[in-house]
C-alpha cells in the first residue's frame, strides 16, 4: 500500500502565484485574492499523488508541503 | 538633486565582473553568457555604473534580496542613471515597501485572479484573430510590431475601460519610460505627465457616468480605514497597470515567437500536442524571463557571503535567477516540456506580479492562435532581429516569413 498523502500550503509563504492551481486543481483552492489553500482537509485522493508532487515542486514561494502519513 | 539636461552616453564595457552595464549593446543583443561570466565570479557583483549598482546572479541570491523587504525598498524599481527623489505613490504597490504595501496590493488582486481571467479569455482570442488576419496573407510580417506589441495593450486597456484605439500613445509613453528614460529624465517626466492626464480625464468622465471597468474599480475601492483612495493613489496605480501590463507581456509574447522560429521541434510538438502549451510556456517564460525588476539597499547587510552597502540600487535579475545551473539542470536549453519548473520570472514574494495570471493567459492565447493559422514560418534572413533596452527584455522587431520554406 502507498503511504496516504496530504498537501498543505503554507499562507505566510504563499503569494498567489497559482501554479498550484493549475496543475493540480483537485488540490487546491484560491481564495479572491488569488492565494492557495488546499481544498478540504487536504488529503490527495488515489491516483493524484503525481500532481501533489508536481504542485509541490513548481511552487515559487516554497509554500507547499506534502506530507506522508 | 538629478541633472536632466544631457543624457549622458556611457562608455563600452570592457570588464563585465566589475563595470557591467545593462544598457551596453552586447548585454542587449545576448545577455546569456555575460550572466554565466558575472556568475561564475561571484553571486553578487558590482558595478560603479548608474551611481553603484550590484546585481545577483544566482537564484538564491535572488531570493534572498527579494524576501528582505527590511534590507531592500521597492521605492525605487528602475535602475538609471540618476536618483531623482521619490513621488509618493508612485506606482503602488509595485514601489510600496511594508507596512502599506500589503492592503494596496490587496485592492488590485481580485480583478486579476485566474476565474477573471477565464472571463476575459474569449476578448483575447478574438483580438489575436483580428491581428492575425491583418497579414496572413503578406507572407511576410513584424511578429513584434504587428502582433505581439498589440496583444497586452489592447487587453488592458479593455480592462481599464479606455480605448484599445489609442494603443500606439500608450505604447509611446512605455517606451519612454521603461528605456529611453534610463538616461533622459525629461523623456521620463514628460511621459508620466500625459499619462496621469489622460487618466485624470477618465477620472473625470467616470464621475458623471460610472462604467465597470477597473478605472472605476479603483476610484470606488475604500482603503482599510475605510476611506476612499487619494487621487494619486488611484493614478499611481493606473499608471502601474498600464506600464507593467504591456511591456512586459510583449517580450514574452514575442521571445516565444522567436524560439519557436528557430526550432522547428518544437513547434510542431506544440502543434501536435497543443496541451503542453501552458507547460511550455512556463519553461519560455523561464528561459527568456522579461523582467528584471530594481531595489534600493537601504541598509548595510550581506547577501550569499556578499556585503552590499547602503544608497547602492540592485538589479535584481529574475531572468539571470532562471538561467540558473544551480537551480535548473539544463539551464541554458529550453526543455519545451520541463515539468520541474520553480522560475521567477514573475518575481518572488511579496511584489510577485499581480497580472501573472492575466500574462500567462495572454501568451497561452497568443502561441495557440498563431499555431493554428500559422503552423510554418521561419525568421526572414533579409532583416534583422533587435531587442529592447534595460528593464524590460524582448523584441522590438521580429521579422518572420510565413509559410513553409520553398
Ligand atoms: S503555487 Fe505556491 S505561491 Fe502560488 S498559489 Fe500555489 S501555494 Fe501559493
Amino acid at each position: 500500500m502507498a503511504e496516504r498523502l496530504k498537501v498543505h500550503v503554507d499562507p505566510d509563504k504563499c503569494q498567489g502565484h497559482a501554479r498550484c492551481k493549475a496543475l493540480a486543481p483537485e488540490l487546491f483552492e484560491l481564495d479572491e485574492y488569488g492565494n492557495a489553500h488546499e481544498a478540504g482537509d487536504g488529503t490527495v485522493p488515489p491516483g493524484l499523488e503525481g500532481k501533489a508532487w508536481l504542485a509541490k515542486s513548481n511552487c515559487p514561494e516554497i509554500a507547499i508541503d506534502v506530507i506522508e502519513e | 538633486m538629478s541633472d536632466v539636461s544631457q543624457p549622458a552616453a556611457h562608455p563600452p564595457v570592457t570588464d563585465w565582473v566589475n563595470d557591467f552595464d545593462h544598457t551596453d549593446p552586447q548585454w542587449t543583443d545576448d545577455p546569456f553568457p555575460i550572466w554565466e561570466e558575472l556568475r561564475a565570479a561571484s553571486p553578487v557583483v558590482h558595478t560603479e555604473r548608474f551611481l553603484g549598482c550590484y546585481m545577483p546572479t544566482t537564484y538564491e541570491a535572488v531570493r534572498e534580496i527579494a524576501n528582505d523587504t527590511e534590507h531592500f525598498s521597492s521605492r525605487r524599481i528602475i535602475v538609471r542613471d540618476v536618483r531623482p527623489e521619490v513621488a509618493r505613490n508612485a506606482a503602488p504597490p509595485i514601489t510600496s515597501d511594508p507596512p502599506v504595501h500589503k492592503p494596496a496590493k490587496q485592492l488590485l488582486l481580485p480583478p486579476f485572479t485566474p476565474d477573471a481571467m477565464k472571463k476575459l479569455e474569449p476578448r483575447m482570442r478574438a483580438i489575436c484573430n483580428e491581428l492575425i488576419d491583418g497579414f496572413i496573407t503578406d507572407g511576410k510580417v513584424d511578429a513584434a510590431a504587428r502582433y505581439s506589441k498589440y496583444i497586452p495593450v489592447q487587453a488592458i486597456a479593455h480592462m481599464l475601460g479606455i480605448p484599445e484605439s489609442d494603443s500606439d500613445l500608450f505604447i509611446n509613453w512605455i517606451h519612454m519610460i521603461l528605456e529611453l528614460g534610463i538616461k533622459d529624465e525629461n523623456k521620463l517626466l514628460q511621459a508620466v505627465q500625459e499619462m496621469s492626464d489622460y487618466f485624470r480625464a477618465q477620472i473625470e468622465e467616470r464621475r458623471s457616468k460610472p462604467t465597470d471597468d477597473l478605472i472605476s474599480y479603483l476610484m470606488n475601492a475604500k482603503d482599510k480605514e475605510g476611506q476612499p483612495l487619494e487621487e494619486s493613489h488611484v493614478l499611481g496605480s493606473l499608471r502601474l497597470l498600464l506600464i507593467a501590463g504591456i511591456d512586459t507581456t510583449w517580450s514574452a509574447i514575442g521571445s516565444s515567437l522567436w524560439h519557436l522560429a528557430r526550432t522547428p521541434a518544437d513547434r510542431e510538438r506544440l502543434i501536435a500536442e497543443p496541451g503542453l502549451i501552458p507547460i511550455a510556456v512556463e519553461e519560455l517564460l523561464r528561459a527568456y524571463s522579461p523582467v528584471t525588476m530594481a531595489r534600493e539597499v537601504v541598509k548595510e547587510t550581506t547577501i550569499s557571503g556578499c556585503p552590499v552597502k547602503a544608497g547602492n540600487m540592485v538589479l535584481l535579475s529574475f531572468p539571470a535567477a532562471n538561467r540558473d545551473p544551480k537551480m535548473f539542470p539544463d539551464a541554458d536549453k529550453v526543455v519545451i516540456d520541463r515539468r520541474e519548473n520553480r522560475h521567477a520570472a514573475f518575481g518572488l514574494g511579496i511584489h510577485r506580479c499581480v497580472g501573472s495570471n492575466l500574462a500567462r493567459m495572454e501568451m497561452q492565447v497568443a502561441l495557440e492562435e498563431w499555431l493554428k493559422r500559422i503552423p510554418d514560418f521561419r525568421l526572414d534572413p533579409a532583416g534583422t532581429v533587435t531587442w529592447s533596452q534595460g528593464t524590460v527584455r524582448g523584441p522590438r522587431q521580429l521579422p518572420f516569413l510565413l509559410g513553409k520554406a520553398m
